[in-house]
């Protein structure tokens, strides 16, 4: 049977970027997932925002967020896919990046579609942050690219981006 | 390179259905994961995951940390009859849920640990739960179903279950 848990594109930042993106992704798959490895090249932890299709006005999210202190939740609307607080900053320990995986099934069909994010942005800090993330993207055509940036500033070098595709047959 | 995540059946109902089973599942891979993407006719039901067929004797616990938007809350189960996956609303087609279930060393004679995450944002409100659950059996799973505590899962719901190999 074949493997299909299958790499699309990678992305490994030579140098700080405000956005990457991924473009011309094929319908060919079921689902596809998205694995992040981040830091910002500035100071101040940032929100990771996914934009399918590079859409910003669309999706709506419910997140539960620890901070090693208390759990919150929060919710949010008619915006990127926003994914609070986990990227370490350069005012945070060296060498610390987040991880993310963000999950999309359903991305070439015609209805609504949902995800969900799991991320961490460990640091050896007082404060750090673990995130789950339900999203809805109200989007009716298939997602033929998705844009990352944040909210504020640029990824530091070395960030990695994966995209992956997974067929259900 | 050899296959390490292959699918090993996927389920789309054509009817509303109140059951999913997978079975007769081979002792192939190293750990499964279960995807399902849906929706279903009632509110405020929970999925149940239940291994093996096994829906007594309390062998199922687990913790999970859930939020709806506005707050967060973490809960625990003990001795249950199955492994419940809350926060589901109906949703409709317009909203549908997802929840990704790890199940980690299936095939091994200790007892077993899942990863479950569901997502089910609905623009306005919602739920996102991460958690973990133990079914304390020593045996191989072989078979996975997947139910409710009340309603059906809706046409159209697709559930599909993937092998990982180690190596």
């Amino acid at each position: 049977m074949a493997n299909t848990y299958t790499l699309i594109q990678a992305q490994t930042l030579a140098s700080a970027a405000a956005s990457v993106t991924f473009s011309a992704i094929p319908a060919t798959y079921t689902d596809i997932v998205l694995r992040v490895s981040a830091r910002r090249a500035e100071a101040g932890r940032q929100d990771l925002l996914i934009k399918p299709n590079n859409d910003t006005s669309n999706n709506s999210g419910t997140n539960i967020q620890g901070s090693g202190a208390a759990a919150t939740s929060n919710a949010t609307s008619a915006q990127s896919i926003k994914i609070a607080n986990i990227i370490p900053s350069t005012n945070e320990t060296a060498s610390t990046f987040c991880n993310a995986e963000f999950y999309m099934p359903n991305y070439a069909g015609s209805a609504n579609k949902p995800s969900g994010t799991f991320g961490v942005g460990e640091n050896n800090a007082t404060t750090a942050y673990i995130v789950g993330n339900a999203s809805l993207s109200q989007i009716a055509s298939a997602i033929s690219s998705v844009v990352l940036s944040l909210a504020s500033g640029t990824f530091d070098t070395g960030s990695s981006f994966y995209l992956y595709g997974i067929k259900n047959s | 390179m050899p296959a390490t995540y292959e699918p090993i059946a996927t389920q789309t109902l054509g009817s509303a259905t109140a059951t999913i089973t997978f079975s007769s599942i081979a002792a192939s891979w190293t750990d499964l994961r279960l995807s399902l993407v849906g929706s279903v006719t009632s509110a405020s039901t929970q999925y149940y995951l239940r291994f093996n067929g096994v829906s007594s004797g309390g062998p199922y616990s687990g913790t999970y940390l859930g939020g709806d938007g506005t707050t967060a809350s973490s809960t625990r189960y003990t001795s249950s009859n199955e492994i419940p996956i809350n926060g589901i609303n109906t949703g409709g087609t317009t909203t549908p849920h997802f929840f990704i279930t790890d199940i980690f060393s299936y095939a091994g004679s200790t007892y077993k640990t899942c990863l479950i995450e569901i997502s089910h944002d609905r623009n306005g409100s919602g739920f996102v739960e991460r958690a973990v659950g133990l079914w304390r059996s020593t045996a191989a799973i072989t078979s996975v179903t997947i139910t409710l505590n009340s309603g059906n899962m809706a046409a159209g719901t697709t559930a599909t279950l993937y092998g990982i190999k180690a190596a």
